[in-house]
């Protein structure tokens, strides 16, 4: 097709992903009656939201005392104290308001013996800023994504949501003053091709879980929106940080809820021990995610790991009622029944660290808006351009997110984004004239792929980089090691732009997709390498073995990658919240 | 390991065809979407839907030696030879072993698949007791794959009249929930000669669903509810 014939379409907003950030957002928006257009790669159900089990953290009350300060204070410190603390008390106040929608939205949560929703214990939560465990996880068994996802799901084809199943965003759409206009995307059933044009435009796509070989995420996490993003000249912020999950089923990475040790289950090693004792002697199991991670790290290399192997810890829930695991752990058993051939019910879990969740992502404010540094303002909003939940870095999360804190994240921002939006466009009531040169940037990019004659192969690169990624910017990190990444993956970006696909077909072409994918894969991959080889020193997930201690002085500010030159730079955190004292840096002990 | 699948593309071949595949050095512990990821690296054209490689998307429902279910969660090594790997039956073919769901997706939207709650809203969540709560295990669920729906003779024959198992087992999610108050409006809508009726008890959703969920027992209940109704 000639770039002149493409069809325009025209919406007040567009969004961009269909997991739970997106859809809360288009409901809000769809309910103030603007015309909503939500383009997903995928069909919105099949969005990696569906895999949540545990839960969203909201002190609700319901089983323990709890209040949303408190809630804060674990946030702010699971965060290491690079979460920004504004967005952090927006986030813990609205809590309960964002759970309450969405069980009228329908979300059948799991009950309690007076009728109130369940909540159970999660990891990094306490009562009383730092005191007795808390239990502020609300949860629907362990499906809780699921539940949430299908609800809102619903709650849009009653709200009548426009949506663009199975198409694929390949760039954003600008004016030469830099607004952002809308999107290029194509129908993957049909390969046709469609201008988006859009007054306002939010990014929700999710993270980019791909980057390493193993991984919970689904085979769709490959940060879309933050190469999109990144291509048109926005930074994204705190790539370092990428968490991984302390219990992934070892060696094939499907996710173990932090619930099941939120019910009383816990980790040994070899010698039977309950390690995280030493690691953690008062959160013991529940511990933050980023500690727990490391203590099972160095217990493998220690060589008190389990199996013939020695490369695993073992996860025992045998010792809990099997009602209990029934009606609160049911995914999860079967995932292990399916995958292992055991019942957790009569056998500990293999367990390891497991790729997990991208902390960093697109800057935005608590408005969604997505802000960059323009002069001496570390934080200027780009007119038209939003973005929410694991794609965004607002930062709730910090160098390390608590569990249940992701699923709050996206109703939370996706919602307020859309509110932002609502006030943008009654004081923008027309379109922007797209500049053509963007169009025709859009069009090459995904048209290089019909012509190319590199002898290069996409599976080969996806392989190897997931390969780098994980043996360079793991759990734990080294300058030597770090360096040797920045140089694989900058070799393998180099490689791509001499790879070809031999499916050239315009039906459903899948092989194209995952081209594209593995360009936005690579540009999220040099984010991430360059941002963690330049901080030198540990906090949160970003653990170094020569800088083994946080420096508050001269590290506690978020880092800021930009693609040209491949450039960083940095600002400082947000640490005035909004109404209540600053929680001041202190020693990080569970 | 040999496979035999059913491949085409409206845009190159005249008809669909069948087509052989090899794959060496196939582990115990692999499952069908894991062969089905490398036969692809050895040719790319082959088409099939995937996500998240632990059976809660719901992506890749396909047809696995005659009988539907998800490739991410059958095993290889439970697996006849040569493993025949065919679209999901009575849905448009796009391409491959990706078909065309929207029928599928109207007949859910058709159902009304939302909470319905005519009451003012507290500001606080709808209470419902644990009891109450368990009316809608094996209900909520579904992952909309598509295997219950497409494997059954009454969908093959009345596609747009019957509403299928995804979709009644919805209605009666919904049914079945202590907070919805839109059961009268719900059960007249089902009241029809083909929507709900022409379920005749077949089994076969219960049989291929990768839930382990049971739409037959969900209809029957509606059922049930609409006798109650007309007493």
């Amino acid at each position: 097709m000639n770039i002149e014939d493409i069809p325009r379409r025209r919406f007040d907003a567009l969004i961009i992903g269909a997991g739970g950030g997106g859809l809360r957002a288009a409901l809000q928006l769809a309910e103030a009656d603007a015309s909503v257009a939500v383009v997903s790669k995928v069909f919105p159900t099949r969005s990696h939201t569906v895999a949540a089990q545990g839960g969203m953290n909201a002190a609700l009350a319901n089983v323990l005392p709890d209040n949303w300060h408190w809630h804060m204070f674990d946030t702010v410190k699971g965060s290491d104290y690079l979460g920004d603390q504004d967005a952090i008390e927006y986030m813990c106040r609205a809590a309960p308001k964002a759970v309450y929608e969405m069980e009228h939205f329908g979300v059948p949560f799991s009950r309690l013996d007076n009728g109130k929703i369940y909540q159970r214990p999660f990891g990094g939560q306490s009562q009383n800023f730092g005191g007795e465990q808390a239990a502020r996880t609300c949860a629907a068994a362990d499906r809780t994504g699921h539940a949430i996802l299908h609800s809102l799901y619903q709650q849009n084809i009653r709200a009548k949501t426009h949506f663009f199943d199975e198409y694929f965003a390949v760039d954003l759409l600008k004016d030469e003053q830099g607004n952002i206009l809308g999107a290029y995307v194509f129908d993957i059933h049909s390969g046709e091709e469609l201008i988006i044009e859009a007054k306002t435009t939010l990014l929700a796509t999710g993270g980019a879980g791909q980057l390493f070989r193993t991984t919970t995420n689904a085979l769709i996490n490959t940060g879309d929106g933050m190469g999109m993003a990144l291509r048109a000249g926005m930074p994204l912020q705190d790539m370092e940080f990428f968490q991984f999950h302390p219990t992934g089923i070892a060696g094939r990475g499907m996710l173990i809820t932090e619930g099941a040790r939120g019910e009383g289950g816990y980790l040994v090693n070899a010698k039977g021990e309950r390690f995280m004792e030493r690691y953690a002697p008062s959160a013991k199991d529940l511990a933050s995610r980023d500690v727990v991670s490391r203590s099972i790290y160095t217990e493998v290399k220690e060589g008190r790991g389990c199996g013939p192997e020695k490369d695993h810890v073992l996860l025992k829930l045998d010792h809990l009622p099997e009602d209990v695991l029934q009606s609160r752990l049911p995914g999860i058993r079967q995932t292990c029944i399916t995958f292992l051939g055991i019942d957790p019910a009569d056998q500990p879990i293999p367990v390891y660290p497991t790729a997990h969740y991208t902390m960093g992502g697109v800057p935005t404010n608590r408005h969604g808006q997505v802000v960059i540094p323009v002069k001496d303002t570390p934080e200027e909003p780009v007119t038209g351009l939003y973005a929410a939940g694991e794609c965004a870095c607002v930062s709730v999360h910090g160098a390390n997110r608590l569990g249940g804190n992701s699923l709050l994240d996206i109703l939370v921002f996706g919602r307020s984004a859309a509110n932002h939006i609502i006030e943008y466009l009654k004081e923008n009531r027309f379109h922007k004239v797209i500049d053509e040169k963007v169009i025709k940037q859009a069009y090459n990019r995904l048209h290089r792929w019909d012509t190319n004659s590199g002898d290069e192969s996409v599976d080969d690169i996806r392989h190897e980089l997931q390969k780098v990624m994980e043996e360079n910017c793991g759990v734990f990190r080294t300058q030597d090691v770090l360096n040797n990444g920045v140089e694989e993956v900058s070799k393998l970006a180099e490689r791509l732009k001499n790879a070809s696909i031999t499916d050239q077909s315009e039906l459903f072409n899948t092989a194209r997709v995952e081209a594209l994918e593995l360009e936005n894969l690579m540009d999220v991959a040099l984010a991430t390498v360059y941002s963690a080889a330049a901080r030198t020193e540990s906090r949160g997930a970003h653990s170094r073995v020569d800088f083994t201690e946080r420096d508050d002085k001269g590290w506690m500010r978020h880092t800021l990658y930009t693609s040209e030159e491949r450039k960083l730079d940095y600002k400082p955190v947000r640490t005035k919240p909004m109404s209540v004292d600053s929680f001041p840096p202190k020693p990080r002990v569970y | 390991m040999r496979f035999r699948i059913y491949r085409y593309n409206p845009e190159t071949d005249k008809e669909p065809y069948m087509k052989d595949y090899q794959l060496d050095n196939v582990s115990s512990d692999m499952m069908l979407l894991d062969a089905l990821l490398l036969l692809k690296e050895k040719d790319p054209g082959l088409g099939f839907r995937r996500s998240c490689r632990e059976g809660v998307c719901g992506s890749d429902g396909m047809n696995i030696n005659g009988t539907n279910g998800l490739a991410c969660i059958t095993r290889l090594s439970d697996l006849k030879e040569p493993v025949e790997l065919r679209p999901m039956p009575r849905l448009p073919v796009i391409r491959d072993l990706i078909v065309d769901m929207e029928q599928f997706y109207k007949q859910y939207r058709d159902v009304k698949p939302y909470l319905d709650v005519k009451d003012p809203l507290p500001e606080v969540e709808l209470k419902q007791t644990p009891e109450e709560r368990d009316q809608l295990d094996g209900l909520y669920e579904c992952i909309m794959c598509g295997c219950c729906t497409t494997a059954c003779p009454s969908f093959w024959w009345n596609p747009d009249k019957f509403l299928g198992p995804a979709a009644l087992l919805q209605a009666a999610r919904f049914l079945g929930d202590s907070r919805d108050q839109a059961t009268d409006e719900r059960l007249q809508a089902l009241d029809d000669p083909f929507k709900l009726f022409r379920c005749h008890t077949i089994m076969n959703c219960v049989q291929v669903c990768p839930k382990g969920l049971n739409p037959t027992k969900a209809i029957g209940d509606i059922k049930k509810m609409m006798v109650k109704k007309s007493l």
